[in-house]
């Protein structure tokens, strides 16, 4: 079942908006807000229009309409999978039951705090990423920054949009304080520390869609199985939008990898500084930040909160249904990652309680296929050197590693050493000022900047040099 | 008294356990001509309430009533005399409550039926005894009517206690007859019906005599008895009958009654009851099984109040507020006592406001009349008896609602309350808006328990909002108003009010009952403590949780071990 959107509407939506008066009123008051805020913490750099994607239904026809869009414009809909009928809740003690099409009350308070963390980290994103633009390496690259950029913002719509529609007044109240706190703003931070830091260069931004934003697909997938069917759909239709952004952090990487060795090849040498590169040194440094950072968005090994989540059937696991168990876990184990008698190690616990730690492997053994691709660049350029993701013990702040430091290869080291070495490991701030030093926008159709490979293909068949991006 | 026997049978009932102990449901409404265990005489101004309990005929199976021993059933018939002397005997100034058996004046609450009982059956039935005792009380000192313990024998655990709540306490001195609250060394229990808390804070005995006296299982008669201040005089028996005519007599004297006052009948109360609904004239409710809630809804009069007083005496049980405050008495009872799977209570009226609040004023514009007083101090008792249920309260306000001066008083007894802000504007878009209107009985003629007003309690440490509150008496105030002023909890518009009252309800039912009556039981009763507060606090729930500790109710416990001849074995741990 397809339900047809309302094209004409402010809000393109397939959630019958035009039939609900009540939630169209709740949200349109709300639209002039969400734009006050694009307008002051949105892309800074000033375009007349961007040749963007904009999703008018959820169908094969419907999600990728492409044109030259003003981005104040961007029709920022509301769309849910369909609905499958006769959806069952697939796991904890509800499981076999009906899915939810109301919020239950019992829960009210924990689905709202879910809605509200996963809506705070899509706005957040656009404040990191805000000032990027005036550095884009291409207006293929520049016009993919908007693209994630508006895609971030719809997503914060879809959950306004369940906060709006199932959480009364409260949620209202909460809609509106994901437009109050700004990414590292002092006053009022966003939730998770990870989205209060700024996204200084095109480096960091590629890392951060190919490891941050696959956090948020792993966070969307355990969503997506919830009982609570409207979240369920809303995660499932974001989920197709969150791949396209990990596709611009996996190719943008690859086209990095491509380029330094490229210039690796052109003059014989690794060290690729000298020639506007970014040495695969300095690579892997922003491979250990990014990876190691998100790797604390899974929070710690075990959680009771996790649990609860579960049994209540508010949040399932990766893939829930293809799963073959009991789906209940209440007599099952898991191995976490801790400390064992100074060493790294791990220890047994009740299923329900590592479920964070069942979460996080899945999104590393995911993380490792964008090492392969890359590796498989550097192979076939001959080069000898490997990327690799460092030891889960790696430079964490949350979880079992807490207050321990350990190399790469997850050996323990003492704080003193770790202060000494660090900087084989991280970026310095020598690298970064490199880094930094190489970001010199390119506005011209069809040019690129000497530090990263043109890609293979352009967008929606459009040729490299179309004109992605018409500045102001 | 009546009890249906034998358990619903409709398909809603199929959840509630099918546990033996689970009485058939039980019917407060009864009257003299169907008591089984008092006789009420009188003689002038004088009253005589002999209780003369049927060894037979306890409320269920399995014990026997003996020593003029009390179940729920004896304490339903103590209630319904206890009103009726107030509404139907007017020219009644003292009460003589005596005992119809040789040398024993009552045993206190049968131990056989309290061990057998379920927790929740012996805490429901502590606190009704607890309201009669208390409405003892509140006769003697707001009606006239004041009460005499004759104790022509002995009076130990419950039947001292309810000498207790008497003005006035007379022992026969026969060297035999004894007060005693043997509850603690016999039964390992406190008792449970306000001894304790009178002995120390109505009749002001030392602290150390008092604990002495509670270990005694035998008790203390004679001289002792009223050196200790136990009671207030001992009576040899030959002089005993014309003893208690003459301190009866004197005690009337005192009383500012009027007299050639006639009273009115407490006619028997129409009442549809069936598993899932409960209707009277003014007052429905409706059980929700599967929501695990009860909706009731209160009317308000049908008209314009009557002009003068004697309209009331002349409408008597029918008059609107006399029957409002019978029908949701009744109500609360029958779901307190029924309904214990039902923890939640959503509380609506419909009606006039303005309507209600000329009843009101007629009410209080003759507080001078016995009757009018009366009415007054029977809603008091029920709105009391909502602030000490256990369940959780949750008042919704709609457009068509009177909450104004006396019902205004149920949403805040609520725990919360909701007021839709303007109207639902797809079933009646013309409708009033909501409104709840301050009145002249919010400020003083029905105190809680703690001897403040419900406002008072509301702001209690808020003179400002306090002050605000009073000040807006006799305004209709709209939802943006009641919220500012502190009089509602939630204001939710039309586009909100479905969802957030569902899910209020929701999580409400979701929580730990136990845990939801001890927060509601702490937030209610904000303020001084009184004697009804420490009783329905303090020593409710020092004695519910003796009741539930092995050493009381578990298998080698003491309630269940006496009468066995065997030793409680206790759990030596002071916890």
């Amino acid at each position: 079942m397809t339900t047809t959107a309302d094209y004409g509407e402010k809000i393109p939506n397939n959630v019958d908006l035009r039939e609900d008066r009540r939630l169209q009123r709740a949200l349109e008051s709300w639209q002039p807000n969400f734009l006050s805020w694009w307008d002051s913490m949105g892309p800074s750099l000033p375009t007349q229009d961007v040749y963007l994607r904009t999703a008018v239904n959820v169908g094969r026809e419907g999600w990728a309409h492409f044109g030259h869009v003003a981005m104040r414009d961007y029709r920022w809909g509301i769309f849910l999978a369909d609905r499958k009928e006769d959806r069952r809740i697939a796991f904890g003690q509800h499981k076999g039951e009906p899915v939810w099409q109301k919020v239950p009350g019992e829960y009210r308070a924990d689905l709202q705090r879910l809605i509200v963390i996963q809506g705070d980290t899509e706005p957040a994103s656009v404040e990191q990423q805000r000032n990027l633009g005036a550095t884009a390496p291409s207006l293929y690259d520049l016009r993919n920054l908007f693209q994630v950029n508006v895609e971030e913002g719809r997503h914060l719509w879809a959950m306004v949009y369940l906060l709006h529609a199932y959480f009364g007044r409260e949620g209202r109240e909460e809609a509106e304080e994901l437009l109050h706190r700004n990414s590292g703003s002092e006053e009022s931070p966003r939730i998770l520390g990870a989205f209060n830091e700024e996204t200084p260069d095109w480096l960091s931004f590629f890392m951060f869609t190919y490891f941050t934003d696959r956090d948020g697909k792993y966070q969307l997938g355990t969503l997506k199985e919830s009982a609570f069917d409207p979240l369920s759909r809303t995660c499932e239709f974001m989920l197709k939008e969150e791949s396209h952004h990990m596709f611009v952090g996996t190719t943008g990487i690859d086209r990095v990898v491509q380029r330094t060795v490229e210039l690796m090849r052109e003059h014989d040498t690794d060290d690729v500084i000298a020639h506007g590169g970014i040495p695969l040194e300095v690579i892997q440094k922003y491979v250990n930040f990014h990876y190691s950072v998100s790797l604390d968005l899974f929070g710690g090994e075990t959680s009771t909160n996790v649990a609860n989540y579960f049994t209540a059937g508010l949040k399932g696991r990766w893939a829930e249904e293809r799963r073959k168990d009991d789906h209940r876990l209440t007599d099952d184990s898991i191995m976490v990652d801790a400390i064992v008698d100074g060493t790294v190690g791990q220890t047994e616990v009740a299923a329900l309680v590592g479920l964070n730690t069942d979460l996080r492997r899945e999104y590393i053994s995911d993380c490792q296929n964008g090492l392969n691709r890359w590796n498989r660049i550097l192979e076939e350029a001959g080069v000898p050197q490997r990327l690799r993701l460092p030891h889960a013990a790696f430079n964490r702040r949350v979880g079992a590693f807490t207050g321990i430091e350990a190399t790469p290869e997850g050996e323990i080291i003492s704080a003193e050493e770790w202060e000494r070495r660090k900087g084989g490991w991280l970026p310095t701030d020598v690298d970064k000022a490199h880094v930094r030093s190489l970001m010199q926008p390119v506005h011209q159709p069809g040019k690129i900047a000497a530090w990263i490979a043109p890609p293979r293909q352009g967008i929606n068949g459009k040729p490299f040099d179309y004109d992605y991006v018409h500045l102001a | 008294m009546t009890l249906l026997a034998g358990k619903p049978t409709s398909g809603a009932a199929d959840d509630r356990p099918d546990d033996a102990d689970v009485p058939g449901r039980v019917e407060f409404r009864t009257g003299p001509a169907r008591y089984r265990h008092w006789r009420l005489s009188f003689d002038g101004a004088v009253a005589t309430l002999t209780m003369d309990v049927d060894e037979e005929g306890g409320l269920l199976p399995g014990y026997e009533l003996k020593l003029n021993s009390y179940d729920l059933g004896v304490d339903i018939e103590l209630y319904d005399a206890v009103q009726r002397l107030r509404f139907e005997h007017p020219e009644v100034r003292t009460v003589v409550i005596t005992s119809g058996k040789e040398k024993i004046f009552c045993a206190g609450a049968n131990i056989r039926m309290l061990a057998a009982s379920p927790h929740e059956w012996k805490v429901n039935f502590c606190k009704f005894t607890n309201e009669t005792r208390n409405g003892i009380e509140d006769a003697t000192a707001n009606s006239g009517q004041t009460y005499v313990a004759a104790l022509n024998g002995t009076a130990s655990g419950g039947g001292y206690e309810l000498a207790l709540a008497c003005d006035h306490i007379m022992l026969v001195d026969d060297r035999s007859s004894a007060v005693s609250l043997p509850e603690l060394p016999l039964l390992g229990v406190l008792p449970g019906t306000g001894g304790l808390t009178r002995v120390s804070d109505k009749r002001h005995v030392r602290r150390d005599v008092a604990d002495y006296f509670s270990t005694k299982s035998d008790g203390v008669g004679g001289k002792k008895a009223v050196a200790w201040r136990l009671v207030d005089e001992i009576v040899p028996r030959s002089v005993w009958e014309k003893t208690v005519e003459q301190r009866a007599g004197e005690l009337a004297a005192r009383s500012g009654r009027p007299t050639g006052v006639r009273g009115i009948e407490l006619t028997p109360l129409a009442k549809e009851r069936s598993d899932d609904r409960i209707r009277y004239r003014y007052v429905s409710a409706v059980l929700d099984r599967a929501r695990g809630l009860v909706e009731i809804t209160v009317l308000g009069p049908d008209g314009d109040a009557p002009g003068r007083i004697e309209d009331v005496h002349e409408q008597g049980a029918d008059f609107y507020t006399l029957a409002l405050a019978r029908e949701l008495d009744d109500l609360i009872l029958d779901l307190r006592t029924n309904e214990t799977d039902l923890g939640t209570w959503l509380l609506r009226t419909r009606g006039d406001a303005g309507h209600v609040l000329a009843h009101d004023a007629l009410l209080l514009d003759n507080g001078d009349d016995w009757l009018a007083n009366e009415i007054v101090l029977y809603l008091k008792r029920t709105l009391k008896r909502l602030d000490v249920t256990s369940r959780s309260l949750i008042a919704l306000i709609e457009p068509g609602s009177c909450f104004a001066g006396s019902l205004l008083e149920l949403a805040l007894a609520a725990d919360r309350s909701f007021q839709l802000a303007g109207v639902f504007e797809e079933i009646d878009p013309d409708a009033e808006p909501a409104a709840v209107t301050v009145g002249p009985m919010n400020l003083g003629p029905l105190p809680m328990g703690n001897g403040l007003t419900r406002l008072g309690t509301r702001f209690y440490g808020d003179h400002e909002g306090l002050d605000a509150a009073e000040a807006a008496r006799g305004e209709p105030l709209q939802a943006e108003d009641a919220e500012r002023l502190g009089l509602v909890t939630f204001a939710p518009d039309d586009i909100d009010w479905e969802e957030e009252v569902r899910i209020a309800v929701e999580e409400r039912t979701s929580f730990s009952p136990d845990a939801l009556t001890g927060l509601e039981a702490n937030y209610r009763f904000a303020g001084p403590e009184t004697l009804e507060t420490k009783i329905f606090g303090r020593l409710t729930a020092w004695q519910n949780w003796i009741f539930n500790r092995s050493n009381a109710s578990g298998p080698e416990g003491a309630l269940r071990k006496y009468g066995t001849g065997q030793r409680a074995d206790f759990d030596k741990k002071r916890v």
